[in-house]
């Protein structure tokens, strides 16, 4: 089936400010203006159309949820997908490759980004990506602790490190720029980490100030669609709010009209105010007034109460957790880049400190402007991405959180959460998981349904502007697209997946000049373990280049 | 003389292990290295045959004297068919055990099964 | 051009290339591999009987849908995108896909469940490991170049070569990495348990709880081992069979890990297996992402299941509870205990393999196929997991074990319906 018409729904499309019933056509996987002929017709009646949704931020691929995998086969046994007619799926927050595919498109998500691919193992990201079904994929190399880019940074060589980002996006087929706990992972090595925006790391003694502010620089130069996007120092730790307030403040130095200069991952876990897990309480407040006075975006990383699986390329993080959980740990050292780590937690409603996290993460998700925030629960780290529509219900209905908040510990004392009485819009809800995505990774053939867009839509059975109280209905419809559309294929109807399509690989190019950082080159790959030549991904299954 | 059986991967076993039909892979497997004092207690010198046996089966193969230095009490075998002849399939883990099997070690006149036999015989 | 050598764990991916294969580089196992003329399968075979490609596979394929649980087992010895394949065709035809981990690293993947791996990739062995431990493993016969190029000569950023690196060796006998190490302790076999114990409760500050002597270690070797293991800046511990295949196997692991975990309350330690085929890392992964355990996984009922006591390939054919076998790239006639190789003998055997090995003599349909990393490209996962493409240097007429893989699953989806999904 090449064309299609989706019959009087009701579109909310902010993007191009519909907010009506209206038909809407689909001819070759792109939205047309009309149709002669349309081989198929879906009665969208008294139902939303909009856009397929889009993830900024989940860990879908690569060597860390794969560790994950293999050291939590308890994540594993629970059957989602028999085999059939498409493959089988198992996983209960941990997901295998195709059942990742699947429930994102069972949920109405079409496009995720994988966000920390070590360059190293670049090769390993993108097998995997090529191995989720359905939805389009980009993954982001980090540079925060990458030996090539303290040397560039120290040597102020803004101009060197540009062409060397160009030159990483080339190779390993990356789509941004990604930055861990800069130059934290580097002092892990030695066995430390850094505290504040100006302490150093111990080999080239750079600042992650001097790192955020150059690779920004470089981005900015090299004019990339997405901005630099960040996981703070100092996350997970009491008293974080305060680098994060310090961390976005670099922003006011760069002007950028056509999107963010600095995109904030997972702020909840950097939204923490006190002085240790004793007194620790919301520092929600306080980022969401610098985040919507600065240039700067920012996904809520939600935590989830239930089982979860942290994994972070932040190393000296990830040991700290395993101090404090004493359960397992896995660690990953990659050579001259970055590092990793990976830690089971279960976030329990009856612990004080895990039931303040949710309540930060929503925090945020409400004192953001409309425009600046985006759903996420930094999966797997604050539970699985498949609750999204839970987020979203949570959101838009306060009486949900109340009913929420009866089975959980009390956090009145440490978090704003109770008092606050605003409830996102339907359409507010479409905005923080499809324009704001799209727009904050520079994206504009998806995340709304004009003309050209790409064919990747979702019907809900809900009505445009449904009642807050009816959480149930909400919640329910969120969950169970009627149908799901993905470049114009059906792939879901009424929250069952009927067909396996693949979609595309995301990344851009950037000229670069590999001469003027030969010198770097040749001399760090002394120090590497595998050749020049042999470095980087050679073809992935679908592509699709932004030049 | 009663022994603790370690099978172990040794340059020769790799080096041939993809040419197992050759003469190489022959000598490299059907053999057991062992102290040279416990090879003098036996009145063994390098080339003769041993008969090996755990409570598992028994196999007869060459002896070699161990150029560096198979502790005493202790015969290594290189991994391969002949090695797997006289060790148990039993396990807690689904991993059998290859190492560190009793076994007893006689000096013998019979001959070394060739691939082809050992085959034969493990196949039944 | 450099080519990469698909042989053991290492993957070493600096074998130069010009026409021909240069020596320089290679160590005898790669030299064997890239070098020697071996006995190839010459053509497909059912029953002994020379066949084309297309009926060797459908016979293969109707072996395959006609059994009840199928095994199909090896997968170290090939490249990822046949592992890939080779999955979903186990998860097609409800079978058992099993990997050679399962006599090799097996436990060390247990051990992984119960604790995590603290692990690292080589290059910090390279660049910073001032400290570098060998624990019941040998590459210098089993993996040549790790020490020149990874672990003992090699010179890093921070740590320039083999005279500022203390090497140590732990082992029941004098091998010959024993001979390259600043230290070598030779320890009583099985006892591999009881030392780590002791040198955990020396480090922690438990030193008397341990006795006067730990399996063939006096408790002062066991001081300096610790003060030694204390000393680094930043350590490696590298280990091998001499963990997994003793008494204890799994616990042998388990207890490598805690004391790298302990170590790293003090300074900065990492632990690495010592993989053995130079893709058994990847066909482990593959399964993991495809399937979310990465061996012994059944797919009887049509999702996949892990038990490694159970669904093993040595544990399945000892129980009879498999009744046809599919082998990739591995010789399971000649590395599985002989009573288990009794009933591979009594069902239908599948081989695809470039050699002749003793597996052949037992197969009833024999796929032929080209040498990954010689005669067909593809990526593989060095022990430590880094992804290294192999390359195709040599033309050849035999199909690829992603060729024969493909058309077989075509045909699986073909006669039970489905989409193409993969």
């Amino acid at each position: 089936m090449v064309s299609l018409e989706v019959r009087n729904g009701f579109v909310i499309d902010p993007m191009n400010g519909v907010f009506e019933v209206k038909d809407v056509f689909v001819k070759d996987g792109r939205i047309v203006e009309s149709l002669d002929k349309p081989e198929m017709v879906v009665d969208a009646k008294g139902k939303v159309v909009v856009a397929g949704g889009i993830d900024v931020h989940a860990h879908v691929a690569g060597g860390k949820i794969n560790m994950g995998r293999k050291m939590r086969p308890e994540e594993m046994r629970y059957p989602r997908f028999k085999s059939d007619n498409l493959r089988s799926g198992v996983g209960r927050v941990l997901l295998t490759s195709p059942a990742i595919g699947y429930e994102y498109a069972r949920m109405g998500y079409t496009t995720v980004v994988e966000p920390a691919m070590p360059a190293l193992y670049s090769i390993h990201t993108h097998e995997e990506l090529d191995s989720i079904p359905i939805v389009d994929k980009m993954a982001l190399p980090l540079f925060g602790n990458w030996h090539f880019v303290f040397k560039f940074v120290k040597n102020d060589e803004i101009e060197k490190l540009s062409n060397f980002i160009a030159w990483v996006l080339a190779k390993t087929k990356g789509f941004g720029v990604k930055v861990v706990n800069p130059c934290g992972v580097e002092a892990w090595m030695f066995h430390g980490n850094v505290y504040s925006l100006n302490d150093t790391d111990p080999l080239f003694g750079v600042s992650p100030k001097e790192v955020i502010t150059g690779l920004i620089s470089a981005i900015e130069r090299l004019k990339l669609p997405h901005s630099l996007h960040i996981h703070c120092n100092l996350l997970g730790i009491p008293g974080n709010y305060e680098v994060t307030l310090e961390t976005i403040k670099l922003t006011r130095r760069f002007e950028n009209s056509e999107r963010q200069v600095m995109h904030v991952t997972h702020v909840q876990f950097n939204s923490y105010a006190g002085e240790s897990w004793k007194d620790m309480s919301s520092g929600a407040e306080f980022v969401a007034k610098e985040v919507n006075r600065n240039n700067v975006t920012v996904d809520m990383g939600q935590v989830i109460l239930g089982h979860a699986t942290t994994m972070t390329a932040d190393s000296p993080f990830q040991y700290e957790l395993f101090k404090i959980f004493k359960t397992k740990w896995s660690n990953l050292d990659v050579e001259l880049e970055t590092g990793s780590g990976i830690v089971p937690v279960y976030y329990s409603p009856k612990v004080r400190v895990h039931s303040l996290m949710w309540a930060i993460g929503l925090e945020i998700g409400l004192l953001v402007d409309v425009d600046k925030v985006v759903i996420s629960t930094d999966y797997p780290n604050g539970g699985p991405f498949y609750s999204y529509p839970y987020i979203a219900t949570l959101l838009m209905s306060e009486k949900f959180r109340e009913e929420e908040m009866k089975r959980i510990a009390n956090v009145e004392r440490y978090s704003i959460l109770p008092s606050l009485s605003e409830e996102r819009t339907l359409e507010d809800v479409v905005k923080m998981t499809r324009v704001n995505p799209a727009r904050i990774l520079g994206l504009n053939d998806r995340g709304h349904l004009g003309e050209n867009a790409k064919a990747d839509l979702v019907i809900y059975d809900l009505p445009p502007e449904p009642n807050p109280r009816d959480y149930e209905s909400i919640l329910k419809a969120l969950s169970n697209p009627s149908l799901v559309l993905k470049d114009g294929k059906i792939v879901v109807k009424e929250g069952r997946v009927v067909k396996h399509t693949w979609g595309e690989t995301i990344w851009v190019k950037r000229d670069y000049d590999e001469e003027l950082i030969g010198d770097e080159l040749e001399d760090f790959f002394n120090y590497y373990t595998v050749q020049r030549d042999n470095y980087g991904v050679p073809h992935v299954r679908r592509e699709v280049v932004l030049c | 003389m009663e022994f603790t059986l370690v099978t172990a991967r040794t340059m020769e076993q790799g080096m041939f292990v993809e040419d197992k039909l050759s003469e190489d892979y022959f000598k490299a497997t059907a053999c057991c290295e062992m102290n040279p004092e416990d090879m003098n207690a036996l009145g063994l010198k390098d080339g003769d045959r041993v008969r090996v046996t755990t409570q598992y089966g028994s196999v007869v193969l060459y002896v070699k004297r161990s150029v560096l230095d198979v502790p005493r009490g202790v015969v290594m075998i290189p991994l391969g068919i002949y090695a797997n002849r006289i060790l148990p399939s039993e396990s807690g883990t689904g991993t059998p055990i290859y190492k560190n099997v009793r076994c007893r070690v006689e000096k013998t006149d019979e001959e070394v099964l060739s691939i082809e036999e050992i085959v034969r015989e493990v196949v039944g | 051009m450099k080519v990469s050598c698909p042989f053991c764990g290492n993957v070493c991916d600096d074998i130069n290339f010009d026409g021909e294969v240069e020596r320089e580089k290679l160590c005898p196992l790669g030299e064997s591999k890239l070098t020697r003329e071996k006995k190839r399968i010459p053509y497909p075979m059912v029953e002994g009987e020379r066949v084309s490609y297309d009926e060797a596979i459908e016979r293969a394929v109707e072996i395959l849908l006609n059994a009840k649980r199928p095994l199909l087992y090896g997968w170290a010895s090939t490249v990822n995108e046949a592992i890939r394949l080779g999955v979903i065709l186990a998860e097609k035809v409800g079978g058992v896909y099993d990997t050679t981990s399962s006599v090799c690293h097996g436990p060390s993947i247990l051990a992984t469940i119960e604790e995590g791996l603290p692990g690292g990739t080589l290059g910090q062995a390279k660049n910073r490991a001032d400290v570098v431990v060998f624990w019941g493993c040998n590459p210098a016969e089993a993996h040549p170049r790790h020490p020149t190029r990874y672990s003992v000569m090699v010179k890093g950023f921070l740590v320039e070569g083999r005279r500022l690196r203390k090497t140590v060796v732990v082992d029941i006998r004098k091998t010959a990495t024993a001979l390259l190490s600043s230290k070598f302790y030779m320890i009583k076999p099985n006892s591999d348990f009881a030392i780590l114990t002791a040198l955990r409760s020396i480090i922690n500050g438990n030193d008397s709880a341990v006795p006067n002597e730990v399996g063939g270690l006096s408790k002062s070797q066991l001081r300096e081992f610790a003060e030694l293991l204390l000393s680094a800046k930043y350590g490696v511990i590298f280990f091998g069979m001499g963990a997994t295949h003793t008494r204890g196997q799994d616990r042998n692991v388990e207890a490598l890990i805690k004391l790298v975990q302990t170590l790293n309350r003090h300074t900065r330690y990492i632990l690495q297996p010592m993989r053995g085929h130079f893709n058994v890392t990847g066909a482990d992964a593959v399964a993991c992402w495809e399937a979310g355990y990465g061996y012994a996984i059944d797919f009887s009922r049509g999702y996949p299941r892990f038990n490694p006591t159970e669904f093993s390939a040595v544990q399945l054919l000892r129980r009879r509870d498999c009744d046809a076998m599919l082998v990739v790239g591995s010789d399971p006639v000649a590395h599985f205990p002989f009573d288990v190789v009794r009933h591979m003998a009594k069902i239908p055997v599948i081989q695809i393999d470039p050699h002749y090995n003793l597996t052949t003599k037992v197969a009833n349909v024999v796929i032929p196929s080209a040498i990954s990393g010689i005669e067909a490209e593809g990526t593989v996962y060095r022990m430590d997991g880094v992804p290294v493409r192999l390359k195709k240097f040599r033309e050849s007429e035999f199909w690829s074990d992603y060729e024969i893989l493909k058309a077989m699953l075509e045909r699986v989806v073909e006669r039970k319906g489905g989409d193409v999904v993969w």
